[in-house]
């Protein structure tokens, strides 16, 4: 009886010295507990002002916009590739949108200050011109054979430039378009609830998904899948795509937060989403990454900008910490990684 | 294979290397128990195993890659401890892994100096002129015939091999372990690398070879240490061995019936597939053929006549420039993969890391992954279902893992093997090629390999089978198809024929062999 006990705890103690020396735990709980981190630091620094129902819901309505594209970047780059263009897609379909709000004819509520369905018509246009830009990065990336970072990297300033030029430089005014920034549903602000939304959705798709499934294949071994009968192309076309819709969407709810879409948009946008998707454990080598790690990692960023904020630290010296963190991140998680590798030979 | 026998003069009662009882343990696996080696002067000393033995933890033991738990290594009498492996080559100690390690765009003479280039006129300039001639004088006191001024990535895969071995001549190796040298190059090539490695024992160096292949080692080695499960199980002169004494202490059994006997049926069913006039942009050129349903079609071939070439223009990875496929009478249009999946053929690559696997990912993912449809899973992934329909056939083949969700590299070569394998058996094929199945597997897991092909042809299966061990060819297969510079020159009955004849057709030859040979030229 004694003995069977032993030798069961003998076997417990055993998978836990593995799982612990192949990393996965540390890997996995990393993120997670330096955002438990972050916050409970916060909240014993600035009780009054951190610790507050209101502070949280701010933080995670400014979270939602980077948060959105995130979830893009975080398939592409488990995909194997990269996206530059997201920060100027998004001030495109931004620009796109309520240009369309305003030069909608009258009778829907177009003009000056577009109001009523035009917004709707402008915000659906809008979101279209985030998966025509992205599906035009697809298209790019596998009909020309071309390297994603050298595609976003072109894109990224002709869409810029689109958006200058549309305007000779100025933002369009849609004072009226303010529902997506100001509605509440279900006590949460809606844009936090889109966020959610996608978030989960995005979630299932990569785990549930035969997109999912393939995205994971492609990003791990491009060859190995295409000669496992994986038509990467139209995959990879479809990845690059869905990053365009959820692009739209972030832009509509920037417009919508700022009243104006401003062809300056998300200036380096792009670093801070893919900040977020590699601090939440994924690689850019392809092949491994999560949602729920991008999402941790999105929310890392922004509690930490949102505290150091809170506790009077510049904008500029928050630049110099977030440096840090990613590169501690990574590092981290190389070594755990290593580690594992050790672990796992033979 | 192997022209001369070992000359039984051991020059070395000296002794080199003596590893003793080594222990190592990675979490709950014992990866090595009280092994004890000892490696004379001089001589060629074969380490064996099966795959997960314990080679590699020992050799990367002896590298400075790991450190043992217990045990002691004696280098030339003096005893080391090799915590990192600069301090295993400066003890003389070499490794030549499978995967060479070569800078391939440098020249032979930047790749032998890498690290230690000697220097020019100038401060901080490097002399191209002696490092050419340091290279030279290396490669002549062997008698290697390579030329130092040629970039290796235009190197034949012996050459590579040939490179490794002066990069560790020249950094005064005295021990020099090469790790499945033979793998990947052809019969001529390998020659030239046993002639390499008798030079290199006529110098007084010690080698210890790994290999699968038994009969290279038959030839080639002085001394022989086999481990099996971590033990060493045997160590001892070659003379006292022989092959089935080998496989004895590998496999802990007698393989008396290595080859399944299941004698191909006599009866003549149906065509299966028909493929004529098949041409390549890869250069196959008008290959024409049939199998029936339930044979075993194996094709020989020495490395680069295109075997692989025909595989990949069937499954649609090459595009064809002439050619029509037909399965049981139905023309197939075949411009993909997945062209070739859907139409029910299989294709197991030869090349599993680069063109078959997604390593990091878990067993259960890289077994379903061209059947996702086919296993109604063509929308919502049910990975209940998914881990279950992939255990059972993990079952059918034992493939040893620590469950579904591990990731592929976590797996042992033949484990690896048998993932890819169990794909394919999952999609039901009625058409399957498989590229050297075998090759960088033990002999465990071949011997369940060839009997899962025949067991596949008797469920009526057309097999297209391409290998480059002989033996296994002409004990597997119903018809040989032979090919030579991107063309199918023969079509031979394995019981008429012989591994020479064969051979002579791959190799050249004039039509007096072919005539020898007895063969009907194919269409």
């Amino acid at each position: 009886m004694s003995q069977t006990r032993e030798i069961k705890f003998k076997d417990l103690f055993m998978s836990l010295e593995r799982v612990i020396s192949r990393g996965k735990l540390v890997r996995q709980l990393l993120p997670f507990g330096s955002l438990i981190l972050i916050i409970s630091i916060l909240s014993a620094l600035k009780p009054d002002t951190f610790l507050t129902t209101d502070n949280f819901l701010n933080v995670l309505r400014r979270s939602s916009v980077n948060g959105i594209i995130a979830v893009g970047m975080t398939a592409i780059i488990i995909s194997g590739g990269i996206d530059l263009s997201v920060g100027s897609m998004m001030a495109l379909a931004g620009m796109v949108g309520a240009w369309v709000m305003i030069v909608s004819p009258d009778w829907i509520g177009g003009g000056a200050n577009p109001q009523g369905a035009a917004l709707v018509f402008g915000t659906f246009v809008g979101i279209f011109t985030g998966l025509a830009c992205g599906t035009l990065n697809g298209v790019f990336i596998t009909k020309l054979a071309l390297p994603p970072f050298i595609v976003t990297l072109g894109t990224m300033s002709t869409f810029r430039g689109i958006s200058y030029v549309m305007n000779a430089g100025k933002p369009y005014n849609v004072p009226h378009y303010k529902y997506l920034n100001e509605a509440v549903v279900l006590g949460l602000p809606i844009s936090v609830l889109i966020f959610a939304i996608i978030i989960t959705l995005a979630g299932l798709l990569l785990r549930y998904s035969r997109l999912g499934r393939y995205t994971y294949a492609i990003g791990s071994n491009r060859v190995a899948a295409f000669h496992a009968g994986v038509n990467v192309d139209a995959y990879l076309i479809r990845i690059y795509a869905l990053t365009g819709l959820v692009v739209g969407i972030a832009a509509m709810i920037a417009t919508s937060r700022a009243v104006s879409a401003q062809p300056t948009a998300g200036i380096t946008l792009e670093l801070d989403i893919i900040a977020a998707v590699v601090i939440g454990g994924a690689s850019l080598s392809g092949g491994r990454g999560t949602i729920i790690g991008t999402l941790i990692g999105t929310l890392l960023i922004s509690f930490l900008r949102n505290g150091c904020t809170l506790l009077g630290i510049s904008t500029n010296v928050q630049l110099i910490v977030i440096g840090a963190i990613i590169i501690v991140a990574v590092a981290v998680d190389q070594l755990a990684r290593s580690k594992a590798a050790v672990g796992q030979t033979e | 294979m192997i022209a001369t026998a070992p000359k039984n003069r051991l020059s070395g009662t000296e002794i080199a290397l003596h590893m003793r009882k080594i222990s190592k343990r990675f979490g709950p696996v014992q990866a090595l128990s009280e092994v004890s080696i000892t490696i004379r002067r001089g001589t060629v000393h074969a380490l064996v195993g099966e795959n997960g033995a314990g080679k590699s933890t020992l050799m990367k033991i002896l590298a400075g890659v790991y450190q043992p738990d217990s045990g002691s290594i004696e280098i030339n009498g003096k005893p080391q401890i090799l915590s990192k492996p600069g301090e295993a080559i400066a003890a003389g100690i070499s490794m030549i892994y499978q995967e060479l390690d070569l800078a391939e765009r440098l020249t032979v003479a930047e790749n032998v100096l890498l690290g230690m280039e000697p220097s020019g006129r100038l401060p901080f300039a490097i002399s191209h002129k002696k490092m050419i001639a340091q290279t030279t004088k290396l490669a002549q006191r062997f008698n290697f015939k390579i030329d130092p001024t040629a970039v290796v990535e235009e190197l034949p895969m012996g050459a590579c091999q040939i490179v490794e071995i002066l990069k560790a001549l020249m950094r005064n190796a005295s021990i020099i372990v090469m790790d499945e040298p033979t793998s990947s190059l052809s019969e001529s090539e390998a020659a030239m690398l046993f002639e390499a490695v008798r030079a290199l024992r006529e110098q007084g160096l010690s080698i210890i070879y790994i290999s699968h292949r038994l009969e290279e080692i038959v030839g080639l080695a002085d001394e022989t240490s086999v481990l099996r499960d971590g033990r060493m199980v045997h160590s001892g002169p070659m003379a006292e061995l022989d092959i089935p004494k080998i496989v004895h202490y590998m496999v802990g059994r007698e393989l008396k019936d290595f080859f399944p006997t299941g004698v191909p049926q006599a009866s003549c069913p149906a065509i299966r597939v028909r493929v004529r006039n098949l041409s390549s942009a890869n250069g196959i050129e008008d290959i024409s053929f049939d199998i029936r349903a339930g044979e075993i079609v194996g094709m020989a071939g020495l490395i680069g006549a295109g075997r692989t070439q025909v595989a990949r223009a069937l499954f649609g990875i090459d595009r064809k420039t002439s050619g029509t496929i037909e399965l049981d009478g139905r023309k197939l249009q075949i411009n993909s993969p997945t062209d070739a999946i859907a139409n029910d053929i299989a294709f197991l690559t030869e090349d599993r890391k680069r063109t078959g696997l997604c390593l990091e990912l878990p067993c259960s993912w890289n077994i379903t992954l061209p059947n996702l449809v086919a296993i109604g899973m063509k929308n919502i992934i049910k990975p209940g279902r998914e881990n279950k329909i992939v255990t059972n056939i993990a079952r059918r083949l034992s493939i040893k893992w620590s469950g579904p969700q591990a990731p592929v590299d976590s797996l042992s070569g033949g484990n690896q093997q048998k993932i890819l394998i169990a794909r394919w058996l999952l999609a039901q094929s009625k058409f399957m090629i498989f590229d050297e199945p075998t090759r960088g597997i033990d002999v465990g897991a071949k011997k369940e390999i060839y009997g899962l092909l025949r067991e596949l042809a008797a469920e009526g299966k057309a097999i297209l089978f391409i290998s480059s061990e002989l033996p296994e060819l002409f004990a597997i297969s119903d018809r040989i198809a032979v090919m030579r510079r991107g063309r199918l020159v023969a079509d031979v009955n394995p019981k008429k024929t012989t591994a020479e004849q064969v051979m002579h057709l791959a190799a050249l030859v004039s039509a007096k062999a072919e005539a020898v040979a007895g063969v009907e030229a194919a269409q």
